[in-house]
């Protein structure tokens, strides 16, 4: 035996067979998602279920881009667009704000990130029905400012840059550009901003995440005329249920930015959010 | 999360003093950044969070005072919106099947969840990080599509749960029917996105338990499972009531995969089998506009019960794991 071997088998190979059985779990139903969506819509009903993909895609897909009443293409560049102008936003307004609670000296600082902290931990269910009077007064119902605007900025963004920055950056360097003479502005954008640059595209992946996948807001203030991805998913689901290889390969298209995003990220978005888990 | 906070940006007060190291540059633009910088910095998000977050939460709760139309007339009729819920039996029965849901998926979820971190946890583990990434990926997919993919999994007539079970002569189960069975449907979903999420915050919880613990251990002849009793689950503690109290935030609130899994039918089933709060105080103060007073009131309640629930667990965590 090699020793690479001899150490492989210091786990037991029931470890392995647990874990190999819960990635399996775990995969499925993407695989599933695929199948459906690639198979006819006949071969649905067969007994066994289908269990290879198909080669009916673009026929399914077709039927998605032609059908009218879930606006599949609008909702796909809504998500786009909305998820990406939240996550420049929070990462922006994030890195700013937990620069200052790290970083600056100002009166109420304390008092104000202990308020930061507790907003963290207040459902966000609370605020919908107001909120969706605010929409309607100020004309923004069935409009992408509504499922923007107030995610602009996010609590747990701020919390997390104020602590990645009070121990990446250190005193010295702030007083070595205000020696310098440079402007606190300055200051953010030429040494803090580069610094934080791990911690915000962590932060930015996370965020880009849960906007894209982001459900009952939506829902409650867009129309199928203006959705973003999920919300036009849930119509076609409703509209078509029965014809399911055309729900799966709409699903399967939604899905897929957020799987590459993963395969290629996924090392710093696990690291994220197990480094987070430890401080909090 | 996005939600709330207290109070407006402050209002800008002197300048906490000559605290960074005295330097040349006196001049008024630099004295003004210094003093005004960090607020101007902060205020973004006090500004956006005030106005949609903190602003609804508070109005939810002036709202909830009143008999609301959202596109009429309102009038304050003090705490009449909860005593009404204490008689109401579809809140009653809201809360009665999401805490079942809750219970169903929270419980076998966390045990996996304890199971599957301490496999990970082994220091000689092969491809730790495709396994980590491997059960996190459910995280990555959006609530909507992993509705949508059991939906059909659960489906009565072609289903591939029915077709496992008819091998053990199971007849087709209509799964979003019934109670227990919708809810057991609805508790997969559950499970099925967050196990690996909770996992990786578990096995983040153990690796931060210093390693000479467990050799002190291993010399004293304790073995792998004496371990994990003894010194796994106690010094996992914090990290234990953190993911549990997070579980009941989100397990209190779930809405989209019983609304999904009812194809949209906010009353979730037609006898109400799985609608949960989050979707009665949906269906009170969205759908049905005249009632938005008594929906703010299903609101806050859903908030008190978390709280509720989050201290009872914390307290029983606390005791237990001793």
């Amino acid at each position: 035996m090699t020793s690479a071997s001899q150490r492989l088998w210091r786990t037991s190979p029931l470890t392995y067979l647990a874990l190999v059985l819960a990635a399996l779990l775990s995969i499925y139903p993407f695989y599933y998602m695929v199948v459906i969506g690639t198979r006819s819509l006949e071969a649905i009903n067969d007994v066994p279920p289908p269990f290879t993909p198909g080669s009916a895609f673009s026929d399914n897909f077709g039927r998605v881009l032609d059908n009218d009443a879930a606006n599949f293409l609008t909702g796909l560049m809504n998500s786009v667009i909305v998820s990406s102008v939240v996550t420049v936003s929070v990462v922006l307004t994030g890195s700013l704000a937990g620069f200052a609670f790290a970083k600056l000296r100002f009166r109420g600082r304390n008092a104000l990130l202990l308020m930061i902290v507790v907003t963290m931990m207040i459902p966000t269910q609370m605020g919908l029905i107001p909120l969706w009077g605010m929409m309607q007064s100020l004309g923004w119902y069935d409009s992408l400012a509504a499922v923007t605007v107030p995610f602009l900025v996010s609590a747990f963004g701020v919390f997390m840059m104020r602590q990645y920055a009070s121990q990446a950056i250190s005193d010295e360097l702030i007083e070595a550009g205000r020696v310098d003479g440079a402007s606190t502005f300055r200051i953010y954008w030429n040494i803090v901003l580069p610094a934080l640059r791990p911690a915000a595209a962590v932060l930015g992946l996370l965020t880009f995440m849960e906007q894209w996948n982001s459900f009952l807001w939506p829902y409650a203030i867009l129309t199928p005329e203006n959705p973003t991805l999920q919300v036009s998913l849930s119509f076609l689901s409703y509209a078509y249920y029965t014809d399911y290889s055309q729900v799966f390969a709409a699903t399967a298209i939604g899905t897929l930015p957020l799987v590459i995003v993963f395969i290629v990220f996924g090392r710093q978005i696990i690291g994220g959010i197990m480094e987070g888990a430890v401080k909090s | 999360m996005s939600l709330s906070a207290t109070t407006a940006p402050p209002s800008p007060a002197p300048p906490p003093h000559p605290t960074a190291p005295r330097r040349r540059r006196g001049s008024l633009l630099n004295r003004l950044d210094l003093k005004y910088s960090p607020y101007l910095y902060i205020a973004p998000f006090f500004l956006i969070f005030g106005i949609f977050g903190l602003y609804p939460m508070l109005r939810t709760a002036w709202m909830s005072l009143h008999d609301w139309d959202m596109i009429g007339d309102h009038s304050f009729i003090g705490i009449d919106n909860y005593t009404r819920l204490f008689g109401d039996e579809y809140f009653w029965n809201a809360l009665v099947n999401t805490f079942g849901i809750f219970l169903l998926s929270t419980i076998p979820q966390l045990l996996l969840a304890l199971f599957l971190a301490n496999l990970l946890n082994r220091t000689f583990l092969r491809a730790k990080t495709f396994f980590r990434m491997s059960i996190f990926i459910p995280n990555v997919v959006s609530v909507a599509a992993v509705a949508i993919v059991f939906g059909m999994l659960y489906q009565r007539d072609f289903g591939l749960f029915n077709w496992l079970l008819s091998f053990f002569g199971v007849d087709a189960i209509d799964w979003n029917g019934e109670r227990w069975s919708s809810w057991t449907a609805l508790a997969t979903m559950v499970n099925w996105r967050w196990t690996g999420y909770n996992t990786l915050i578990l096995l983040a919880g153990m690796q931060a338990i210093p390693k000479d613990l467990y050799e002190a251990a291993a010399i004293d002849g304790a073995s792998q499972w004496r371990q994990f009793w003894q010194i796994t689950l106690p010094m996992l503690k914090p990290t234990f009531i953190f993911v549990v109290i997070l579980s009941t935030i989100g397990g209190m609130q779930l809405f989209t995969e019983p609304l999904l899994f009812a194809n949209g039918n906010i009353l979730g089933g037609d006898q109400r089998q799985f609608q949960t709060l989050a979707m009665y105080m949906y269906e009170m103060g969205i759908v049905n506009l005249n009632t938005a007073g008594y929906g703010a009131a299903v609101a806050w309640a859903i908030f008190m019960i978390i709280v509720l629930v989050s201290l009872i667990n914390f307290v029983l965590v606390r005791r237990t794991a001793k």
